[in-house]
């Protein structure tokens, strides 16, 4: 079983290192997208629940980007048949994708939070709210991850690729919005002691919990021919 | 198995509740001191919530046994199930949104977690339909579709929680058990109506299920007849085929 997921993950990175194509992908689109908000908002600078919101909305929007790719090149080239055949547990194949998109995102995160930080955020942040920062987007990512990873699942199989991942994963997503952007309002605020309430993270990663079990029971019917 | 009999009882019946439950609310139940007679709105919108909400999780218990035994007349269950709540969702949003006119004075209200978790919920299952229709294959479409209605039934409650905590609490909440809550010269009249809005479901439920079991039946009795060529060709559907 280990093995077989570091094969599949190794192959991901790989991949993506040899031809680089989601993470590029992404993170030129937030960028792009973070411009655009500077427009559409009309403000040099954004701080508070403005800047948690611009910055949520950005990733999550990013991130469909990278869903909508995840097993493309698997269906096209015939990837999936030929992991089928292979004598391993199709659980495998869900932690890989899984991990893979999870590390797509963190890269994103590298590119995307700094652009944001210095285009759009007034506030710097302190060290301390930046650590949060870190954690909450952590747990939003692992959220996007599993979810992301079904959805992209489900949705390569379809004729309407494209418009299903958005269609599906966007409402899936709405309690990680919720709870990051929560979380993250007062610490992207500036000024004194930038707290975090406990119980958003604690509702995420409820989230992240029931979603990875629901993954682990249902994913082997998604790889099923 | 046969949905069509004690169809027309059942219909009854269901039409009894439902007026009874209806009669019940318009005369007997006081009138509410703040909203008036605007507050009747409840006896229709907070009963179709309820079951509808019930109906998705119906449907995904269908979907369970779907999955787990790969009977396609699961699915065809679970489908019947997710279409008639979606139906009701769009008429809970739009009584909801009546209400919201009528006592807050706006038709969309954000700062109130069950409406907004209603359409989170709605707008997620509106795309079951697009999902179903853009597979082809009849038997993955089963699948992929159990698979979604699963999660999305799983969904269901970590989205109220999640929005719910996100917001401040203005919704009246009908089982409240410290503050207010429903006064109990309301009750009789709300369980009625509620009764009757799952008869309704029961009814309309089994009145589809005849229905499409009666025309893949009609399809294959054409078929030993007069074979292949006599079927009309069915086209591209988001409903399941056998």
């Amino acid at each position: 079983m280990i093995d077989a997921v570091v094969a599949l993950l190794r192959k991901e990175l790989l991949l993506e290192l040899r031809a680089p194509q989601a993470v590029p992908a992404m993170a030129l689109f937030s960028i792009t997208t973070l411009v655009v908000f500077h427009f559409a908002l009309q403000r040099a600078t954004v701080a508070g629940d403005l800047a948690a919101g611009v910055l949520m909305v950005t990733l999550l929007f990013a991130s469909m980007l990278g869903i909508g790719r995840l097993f493309a090149a698997d269906h096209e080239e015939g990837g999936l048949e030929a992991f089928l055949l292979a004598p391993v547990d199709r659980s495998a194949l869900l932690f890989a994708k899984t991990t893979a998109l999870f590390a797509f995102l963190v890269l994103l995160e590298l590119i995307a939070v700094p652009a944001f930080a210095v285009l759009l955020l007034g506030p710097s942040p302190s060290a301390g709210a930046l650590a949060r920062l870190v954690v909450v987007l952590l747990l939003a990512d692992a959220g996007i991850a599993i979810v992301g990873t079904l959805v992209g699942a489900i949705a390569v199989q379809t004729r309407a690729r494209d418009l299903l991942v958005p269609l599906l994963g966007l409402p899936l997503l709405i309690p990680v919005v919720i709870c990051a952007a929560k979380a993250s309002a007062p610490l992207l605020a500036g000024g004194g002691a930038a707290t975090l309430a406990a119980r958003w993270p604690l509702v995420l990663g409820l989230y992240d919990l029931v979603f990875a079990l629901l993954a682990y029971a249902l994913f082997d019917y998604l790889v099923e021919d | 198995m046969l949905y069509g009999t004690r169809l027309r009882a059942l219909a009854i019946v269901t039409a009894v509740v439902l007026t009874g439950g209806f009669a019940l609310a318009f005369f007997q139940a006081p009138m509410d001191a703040d909203q008036g007679f605007m507050q009747k709105i409840f006896y229709l919108h907070v009963p179709m919530a309820m079951v509808a909400l019930c109906g998705f999780v119906f449907g995904a218990y269908w979907a369970i046994r779907h999955l787990r035994s790969g009977d396609r007349g699961h699915d065809l269950r679970a489908y019947v199930a997710i279409h008639l709540s979606l139906i009701l969702g769009a008429g809970v949003l739009i009584t909801g949104s009546i209400w919201a006119r009528a006592s807050w004075g706006h038709w969309w209200v954000w700062d109130e977690p069950t409406l907004v978790s209603f359409l989170i919920v709605f707008l997620l299952y509106a795309t079951y339909q697009p999902l179903r229709f853009s597979i082809e294959d009849p038997e993955k479409q089963a699948r992929y579709a159990s698979v979604f209605a699963i999660v999305a039934g799983a969904f269901v409650p970590l989205n109220f929680l999640a929005v719910r905590l996100a917001q401040a609490y203005t919704h009246p909440r009908v089982f409240a058990s410290s503050t207010g809550g429903l006064p109990g010269s309301m009750k009789p009249a709300f369980y009625l109506c509620l009764l009757g809005m799952i008869l309704l479901f029961a009814t309309l439920w089994r009145y589809e299920m005849a229905s499409k079991n009666t025309s893949m039946q009609l399809r294959s009795l054409r078929r030993k007849l007069g074979g292949e060529e006599a079927l009309t060709p069915r086209g591209r559907t988001a409903a399941p085929t056998m």
